[in-house]
């Protein structure tokens, strides 16, 4: 029995403009240590929403998110700011790297914002992980000179630089064309088999869920398959 | 903190074309701030310096008295008396002892420079035309030190008129007039008939045509002999405080003391105060003016600038980042262009002070002004640079409260 890393209990959450209106339904579900997850779904089913309650940015919810064993519910905006720091790695749909620093910054700030190493090694970390996804040739580049695909792969090692509890994606292909695709998902694949990195992606593709661990799939703020491992 | 510096220094340089226009807009403020009021004290010191040239701080002078006890009513204080339309009398105009009241005065330690001097209406003759005018007479070393004679002097010197030499000391308007330069000799006629050839020595122009068109220095005692009185005959005492503030309270003093009309100079000059007291005001209203525009000039900047880094606020935030840290980055920014920029705006504001002090103007002779009039106090460099960095603080701090604050979530899903 692998250990939980992720734990969501009765999770109801509304939105109130225009009216007010559920947009999660008792949501209960775990998630194991190495688990590569697709949470799939129509548009507006409220996968992304679930998203970002798990990734502790949206604290307005009912009901209780744990993570490696300790309760989020309830914490302090700063208090999740540095557990989110620590624990959790983002890979969004638009890149969204800082454009005026270079690769390599944008990989160091997160660690250098939780401060456990020195600066000397957070760059040996950080080029580590950009040779992980092929992308050390670029370290020195500004992060607005690369490529959507490129872009996407600095962001993922980013995410990675504090070796996360869990790595979470909105639609990280979502904005790629296939080739870019395939590779990212490779990536992702091997990150979750190699080095055993839990994974929690949002994604419309149908072939980037097929070929994930598990599926949960959402409709109408519901889980409706996949509520537990296979 | 050491991060949060980084980021802000690398955001700053990355645009660093924003940067400046942000920078120019903080040193535009600061700058033209500067710039204004140097030029509006630079006017308004020199209109009260010249309403302070020759006008001393306290006169001591022997008033005409008017109101006296008719001559009837000391010798029948019981009974009805009536006197019509009571005339002046015939008192002597000078101070008596006033060579002692002078001495008594020097060793007043609150006073600067005291100066005893006798003054009588003349005409100066030139050829067949004469010239209505004045004519002083001062201990030319005191009057120097309380109203720098030596700065005023156009052409030959003051020293001539230490020794009771037959030396006269005339304004520029009134050599003009008199077609008279130095070495030459004027003729001098007073009312009582005496007349007098004096050598002039030398120019002087203190900046006010009333002055320079008709008044004429020389010594006491050369005044004394054209007046044909006693060398203890002075008419005034003209006195020069350390503090100008206490002239009032000083002069209130030396009435009580000497028992003769002691003017203070505000009393004398409550023309010259009021318009003083408002241009204090108007100054004081343009420099707000200008710092309440720049000030709102700066937020608008500042707010610009962290706006437009939404998008990077929510990724830091996303990221683990907190408002506090978001809030730090920005204030960073903001101080180091509140800094550079009023820096740069006192090199502005000085630059324009001096260019503004380069002008050249020309009002005639009246006044003895050839360039702008122009303060360089240093007061204002530091009030615009402590405004310029509160300002650019203040402009920082709401917007990136504001930012440190947003939701993440609602940037990241466009």
């Amino acid at each position: 029995m692998k250990e939980v890393v992720l734990k969501a209990d009765k999770l109801n959450k509304y939105f109130y403009e225009p009216t007010k209106f559920q947009v999660l339904k008792n949501i209960s579900f775990e998630v194991k240590k190495g688990e590569f997850v697709s949470i799939v779904g129509k548009s507006g089913c409220g996968k992304s929403t679930l998203l970002y309650l798990l990734s502790t940015m949206d604290t307005d919810y009912e009901g209780t998110i744990s993570m490696t064993g300790e309760k989020l519910t309830g914490k302090s905006k700063n208090d999740l700011a540095k557990f989110r720091n620590e624990h959790i790695g983002f890979v969004f749909q638009f890149h969204y790297l800082l454009p005026e620093f270079t690769v390599l910054q944008n990989v160091m700030i997160p660690a250098l914002k939780l401060g456990k190493f020195s600066k000397k090694e957070i760059e040996e970390q950080a080029l580590a992980k950009l040779a992980l996804l092929g992308m050390e040739e670029h370290a020195h580049k500004l992060s607005s000179r690369l490529s959507g695909g490129q872009q996407q792969r600095v962001a993922i090692a980013r995410a990675l630089i504090n070796n996360p509890t869990i790595i979470m994606g909105d639609e990280p292909t979502g904005n790629l064309d296939k080739k870019n695709t395939q590779n990212v998902f490779e990536i992702l694949k091997n990150l979750s088999q190699t080095y055993h990195q839990t994974i929690i992606a949002v994604t419309h593709d149908t072939d980037f869920a097929q070929n994930s661990d598990r599926i949960i799939e959402m409709s109408d703020g519901e889980i409706i398959n996949g509520e537990s491992a296979k | 903190m050491k991060l949060a510096f980084q980021i802000a220094i690398t955001q700053l340089l990355a645009k660093l074309s924003q940067t400046i226009v942000a920078m120019l807009g903080v040193t535009f403020g600061i700058g033209m701030f500067i710039g204004m009021i140097s030029l509006m004290k630079g006017l308004n010191g020199f209109t009260d310096d010249l309403a302070m040239a020759t006008t001393p701080h306290i006169r001591i002078y022997n008033d005409v008295k008017l109101e006296r006890t008719p001559l009837l009513e000391e010798i029948f204080p019981n009974q009805m008396n009536l006197v019509h339309h009571q005339k002046p009398k015939n008192e002597r105009k000078d101070l008596k002892n006033g060579f002692q009241i002078v001495n008594y005065i020097k060793n007043d330690p609150r006073v600067l420079g005291v100066s005893p001097q006798l003054s009588t209406q003349v005409f100066y003759n030139y050829g067949v035309v004469q010239l209505n005018g004045t004519i002083s007479g001062v201990d030319i070393l005191q009057e120097d030190k309380m109203f720098d004679l030596q700065g005023k002097i156009k052409a030959g010197g003051l020293q001539e008129l230490i020794p009771p030499n037959d030396c006269i000391l005339i304004g520029k308007g009134l050599a003009k007039k008199l077609n008279a330069k130095v070495g030459d000799r004027v003729t001098i006629t007073t009312p009582q008939g005496y007349t007098m050839k004096l050598k002039v020595v030398g120019i002087f122009q203190m900046g006010i045509g009333a002055i320079d068109d008709i008044k004429s220095y020389a010594n006491i005692a050369t005044v004394q002999k054209i007046m044909q009185k006693d060398s203890r005959f002075i008419t005034e005492v003209s006195v020069k405080m350390k503090n100008i503030k206490e002239s009032g309270v000083v002069a209130k003093e030396y009435s009580k003391l000497f028992d003769y009309k002691a003017e203070d100079w505000e009393t004398a000059n409550a023309t010259i105060l009021v318009g003083k007291v408002f241009r204090d005001i108007l100054t004081f209203a343009v420099s707000f003016t200008l710092l309440v525009v720049a000030g709102f000039g700066i937020y608008n900047i500042l707010n610009m600038t962290i706006y437009n880094k939404m998008k990077d606020i929510a990724i830091l935030k996303a990221t683990g980042f907190t408002s506090g840290d978001v809030v730090r980055i920005f204030m960073v920014q903001s101080i180091l262009i509140g800094l550079v920029g009023s820096v740069a705006g006192l090199l502005m504001g000085f630059g324009l002070a001096s260019w503004l002090a380069s002008i050249p103007v020309d009002f005639g002779d009246a006044f003895s002004l050839t360039r702008l009039p122009v303060s360089f106090d240093p007061t204002y460099y530091y009030i615009g640079v402590i405004f310029g960095i509160t300002t650019t603080a203040l402009a920082g701090y709401l917007p990136s409260r504001k930012a440190g604050k947003i939701d993440p979530i609602q940037i990241l899903r466009g």
